[in-house]
């Protein structure tokens, strides 16, 4: 258990393994998505998860962060097994999938404000300076059906910014977003690896990000077959 | 700007728990306070109920006297179970009902707060309006606080039994009327109980016994429920 505990410096240094996932298996209606599938993912590390439409890439996150649970395999957290820690495991996680989790009658604000609070107590002002950062800036009191879908994108792109996660799981995180929004995503991403945290992200979107990591699942079909 | 890396190491120093529980009832009722008709239909849906069965079974004081207990009961019943489908579903569609899934804090008190924020908004109305009801009904006067303190314990049940249906049902493209097949049966302790709280009462039997059957009965819901329910959710996310 000794050696589970996050190093807290949050340097690069030595950088340690944070999440492995071994001999992962899934199986839906009968079709075999992946099998013997191994993944590792390091402090510092930007995982991107490529695969054709189907190929089970919204799946597979959500069986890492433990959503989805019909996988056999095992998934390990800083070595130990995930679900034997599953507090630490949790308050080190933040997940956006594709549904972003915005509510469209509450304002950003609000949004942002309760998203966090599921994690930690985050005073207002960096609330607003988060959606200021994510170019929220003159929104914050409006209701959030009356954004556009790249802006409620950008409401929860900024709980990347509040909550204080070390592993982010990004489920197609570019898709509505405009040119400036992809940058500014990816400067996110490359900050959140200099300080030594994770990201795991699936997008057919080419990322700039440094040391670029990618998981391809079509390649793991072929081998099968 | 950025968030430290090792605040993120130490979540649970923070207010933790009772903060997760006080911000998600919060939402909850500014969302119902934002959508008004949340606010509004179980209320006036009650109203409406209460007021059919005068005109449908007969406008003579004495018979509405004996049957009002009755149907006070069942249109309370039947509002909540009219507000039940929204406590899960637009959270279910925007995705937020992961968020809340991935909460490092015990889902418990979560659920917990979503119901308390849910019955607020659609149980205590009721709760409130009652003897007024009760009085068009013509319920006689010494059974008024015993129908008001049976409402106030058992509504909250009435939730807290619906939530386990909806969180259940919650993942189902055409709910229909699913809901109310689960709900209602489980539900029928607490009408039998409330009812004959408020018959017995007239008959001049003491009614502390009967509240400490609600009581009972709300404890039991308290403890269990939300249980239930947080299971019933990640079951329906999965």
């Amino acid at each position: 258990m000794s050696e589970a505990i996050p190093d807290k410096s949050g340097s690069t240094r030595d950088a340690r393994i944070m999440l492995t996932a071994a001999q992962l298996f899934c199986e839906r209606d009968d079709r075999v998505l992946f099998a013997n599938l191994n993944l590792q993912l390091q402090e510092g590390q930007v995982l991107q998860i490529k695969g054709s439409n189907g190929s089970g890439k919204t799946t597979l996150l959500r069986i890492l962060c433990g959503i989805n649970d019909s996988y056999e395999g095992d998934i390990l957290w800083y070595g130990c097994p995930r679900d034997r820690q599953a507090e630490q495991f949790l308050g080190s996680l933040l997940y956006i999938g594709h549904r972003v989790g915005v509510n469209k009658v509450l304002t950003p604000l609000e949004n942002l404000r309760w998203s966090a609070s599921l994690q930690r107590h985050v005073s207002d002002d960096d609330l607003l300076a988060a959606l200021t950062r994510v170019g929220l800036r003159g929104f914050e009191y409006s209701q959030c059906f009356s954004l556009s879908a790249g802006q409620q994108q950008r409401v929860s792109l900024a709980r990347l910014l509040v909550t204080g996660a070390r592993l982010w799981v990004l489920d197609e995180p570019f898709t509505t977003l405009d040119v400036s929004g992809v940058a500014l995503l990816e400067s996110m991403l490359a900050d959140h690896a200099r300080q030594g945290g994770a990201v795991l992200v699936t997008t057919h979107h080419t990322l700039s990000v440094p040391d670029l990591q990618v998981l391809n699942l079509d390649a793991n079909r072929e081998e099968r077959q | 700007m950025s968030p430290s890396a090792s605040a993120s190491t130490t979540p649970f120093s923070s207010p933790s728990t009772g903060h997760a529980f006080l911000s998600t009832l919060k939402r909850d009722l500014v969302i119902a306070y934002k959508r008004k008709n949340d606010l509004l239909n179980p209320f006036m849906f009650f109203l409406i109920v209460a007021t059919l069965f005068p005109i449908g079974i007969s406008p003579d004081p004495d018979r509405l006297g004996e049957i009002s207990a009755g149907v006070l009961w069942i249109s309370a019943l039947l509002a909540s179970l009219l507000a039940m489908d929204n406590l899960y579903r637009s959270d279910y569609e925007d995705g937020s009902l992961e968020q809340l899934l991935l909460c490092p804090y015990p889902l418990y008190f979560l659920v917990l707060a979503k119901n308390l924020a849910h019955w607020l908004v659609s149980g205590l109305p009721v709760v409130l309006v009652s003897p007024l009801i009760a009085y068009m009904l013509n319920l006689p006067e010494e059974a008024y606080l015993t129908l008001f303190l049976t409402l106030l314990m058992g509504t909250p049940v009435l939730s807290l039994l619906g939530s386990i249906g909806v969180a259940l049902t919650v993942g189902l493209g055409s709910r229909g009327l699913i809901l109310a097949v689960i709900t209602l049966p489980m539900s029928v302790p607490v009408l039998i109980a409330g009812t004959l709280a408020v018959q017995q009462t007239l008959n001049g039997a003491p009614l502390l016994a009967y509240l400490a059957i609600m009581g009972a009965m709300l404890l039991t819901a308290l403890t269990l429920a939300p249980l239930a329910s947080a299971a019933a959710l990640r079951i329906s996310v999965n």
